[in-house]
């Protein structure tokens, strides 16, 4: 391909590998609509809006196209999942990417918005959603900007708005932007933020915003990834999606490396094959951990997952694997520390993130990350006791009861607890805040006590006694 | 200036135009608001009320929750520093401490000449880049103490100003829906059936 090796974002690295959503990432004018019509833009619409919705339905369902935004739900099921009869739908698309370590919504907003907007309107079409809201992360200037140009030149060329390309298919995409909050990640809290709300998760049931969202109407949302998944399919239809990856995990993702390596990156992968090794050490990936230090334990799926070690550095990159092991491959994204790594402060900068972004509607996750994060605080700067890290477990255990998953380690003889977890709040952010916590402390206690002072606690029962 | 000004009025109607439900455009009104004064103020929050159909208690209570929103004047740039964990794995506590003495104020605060608001900010989604900040929202990447020099240099010159917006303006593009291509908002009190190319058949 042409177009040389400019980037506008820095980090990502085509290698020599099949490419479904960053196809167009190195031409300099990538985000236009010229170059994007230049590269088979649009051909996916046209090809989808040429068959019954149904149809449309039918191919991503077969392809089996699982969400990337962390859950890995298949996206053709969940449009699958709205009440018969209910009008009218809607289409929410979440680009509030915020989990930590995750980079990659970003760079599919800059660098090819016309992709994520055809993705909109294929799965508009094929499941039947009348509006289209665009929700991106409010610190995201540059998506907006490019986001915003692009959906400018498609309404003009009318691939956008009334009557699309002539058809009786109509939509329009409304871009909407956030103010800056994590949780709004969550589904119902980006719907409750959309209706001009707090951002704060619904009660469940009901599970899917599919059945009750936006306005009380049945809504869709899907991730930004996801959605740019959708215009390639069309195109090049299931089975040549399905060729790619595994059964259970076909197409690429799309997966950000970042923390010790020698070059840190974003990587659009082969699905379920790619093993952790192969992208921490694989010259066409990450060439291995900085100043050829020792690899000492890695997050595997952005903040919210339980730590790994290389023990687990052969698992390849397939939920099926993962969950069993004691983590979880989220939202793609993988933070790496090596042998120098101060592990309970890098613990610390995990928790302190999910207790700042509590949004307070949970007592164990409001009370308990602020908890977590003052007592590894006070670990951290010397200060703490050895009963600091029982009372860790236990306003852990107080968010999530019962085993937390962790991962399995030879050296300390310890047996993987499978993912996932039971929780005491509504929301993923309350157990996340105690994932890192959880993990540093089962897998490197021994860098905990050396920081505490081993003491009893006195319990205190009158003055002078 | 605190109520939206003609323009801004204007632009507000259009946007809540766009929704079914006019509380829907709360935020974006907020931003407009922000972009106008470079901060929140009582008068616009009771106006964006007026325009959406809420108190401005209800307006507050959104605003407060989300973190770009501010209530108080900050400095024309506001500098965000990322300290979650790959910034914090390469330097990100070294550049607060070094960034705290260059301009010297705590994190949190703002400059007595109101050019800089230094803050702690958490994930900015661009970790293979770290450590990372934000200058109102626009990126730097794998910042040196040297380089945060270098910036500040720049931006109390001016030099930056073409690039980097005062504080409140976050996108320098705008949607705008052309009159004769837009649907117009669906809203669930009007539209109970479904869309038209339900029909079976295909739409082309």
């Amino acid at each position: 391909m042409s177009g040389g090796t400019w980037r506008h974002a820095p980090g990502f690295y085509e290698g020599d590998r099949p490419r479904i959503v960053t196809s167009r990432f190195e031409y300099e004018d990538s985000f236009t609509l010229e170059r994007y019509l230049a590269t088979d833009g649009y051909k996916g619409l046209r090809t989808a809006l040429g068959r019954p919705a149904t149809d449309v339905h039918d191919e991503v369902k077969n392809a089996t196209v699982l969400g990337r935004g962390g859950a890995g739900f298949p996206a053709g099921n969940k449009w699958g999942l709205t009440p018969q009869g209910v009008w009218p739908r809607y289409l929410v698309v979440n680009g509030d990417e915020s989990e930590p370590g995750t980079y990659k919504d970003r760079l599919l907003m800059e660098r090819d918005p016309h992709q994520l907007i055809e993705g909109c309107l294929i799965a508009s079409y094929a499941a039947g959603l009348s509006q289209c809201f665009l929700y991106i992360r409010g610190e995201m200037a540059l998506a907006q900007e490019r986001v915003a140009a692009a959906l400018n030149e498609a309404y003009a060329a009318g691939y956008v708005g009334k009557n699309i390309l002539g058809s009786k298919f109509s939509l329009d995409i409304v871009l909407h932007w956030g103010a800056g909050a994590y949780v709004v990640g969550e589904e119902t809290a980006l719907i409750e933020s959309l209706e001009g709300n707090r951002g704060m998760p619904r009660l469940k049931p009901p599970y899917f915003p599919a059945a009750m969202g936006l306005y009380g109407q049945p809504t869709i949302v899907n991730n930004v990834e996801t959605l740019a998944n959708l215009p390639w399919l069309l195109q090049n239809g299931a089975p040549a999606y399905t060729a790619i990856g595994t059964a259970t995990s076909p197409g690429t993702r799309m997966v950000a490396v970042s923390g010790h390596v020698n070059r840190p990156g974003v990587f659009e992968i082969i699905n379920g094959t790619t093993t952790f090794r192969d992208l921490l050490y694989g010259d066409e990936f990450c060439q291995g951990i900085r100043n050829g230090n020792d690899l000492k334990a890695f997050v595997p799926g952005g903040g919210s997952a339980p730590w790994f070690t290389p023990d687990q550095l052969d698992l390849p990159f397939e939920a099926s694997q993962v969950g069993p092991a004691g983590s979880m491959l989220g939202s793609g994204a993988i933070m790496v520390m090596d042998s120098t790594t101060d592990i309970p402060r890098a613990a610390l900068t995990l928790t302190r993130f999910y207790a700042h972004e509590s949004c307070g509607k949970c007592t164990p996750c409001r009370e308990g990350g602020t908890w977590l994060e003052r007592i590894l605080s006070r670990v951290v700067d010397g200060k703490g006791t050895d009963a600091d890290l029982d009372q860790l477990f236990e306003v852990g255990e107080s968010i999530c009861p019962g085993a937390f998953p962790h991962a399995s380690n030879e050296k300390l003889g310890l047996a993987a607890v499978p993912f996932p977890y039971r929780m005491n709040t509504i929301c993923f952010v309350g157990p996340s805040a105690y994932a890192p916590v959880h993990s540093a402390l089962t897998l490197f206690r021994s860098e905990f006590e050396a920081r505490v002072t081993k003491r009893k606690l006195i319990s205190v029962t009158a003055v002078g006694q | 200036m605190a109520r939206l000004s003609e323009d801004n009025i204007r632009l507000a109607r259009e946007i809540i135009g766009r929704y079914p439900k006019p509380r829907s455009a709360t935020m974006p009104l907020l931003h407009l608001a922000q972009e106008q004064d470079g901060y929140i103020t009582n008068e616009a929050m009771s106006h964006i009320g007026e325009l959406v159909g809420a108190t401005s208690a209800e307006v507050y209570g959104t605003a407060s929750f989300y973190e770009m929103f501010k209530f108080e004047p900050v400095g024309k740039f506001l500098i965000n520093i990322c300290g979650t964990m790959s910034c914090a794995l390469l330097g990100a506590e070294e550049l607060m401490h070094h960034a705290e003495g260059r301009l010297g104020i705590k994190m949190g605060s703002t400059t007595a000449d109101g050019k800089f608001t230094l803050e702690r900010a958490e994930c900015q989604a661009a970790c293979t880049e770290a450590p990372c900040l934000q200058v109102n929202y626009r990126y730097r990447y794998r910042v040196t103490p040297q380089e945060l020099d270098a910036l500040i240099d720049d931006l109390s010159s001016g030099a930056l100003d073409s690039e980097i917006p005062a504080h409140g303006t976050v996108a320098k593009v705008r949607q705008s829906i052309p009159a004769d291509r837009g649907v117009g908002a669906v809203n669930p009190d009007d539209v109970t059936e479904g869309p038209a190319w339900l029909d079976g058949k295909a739409a082309l």
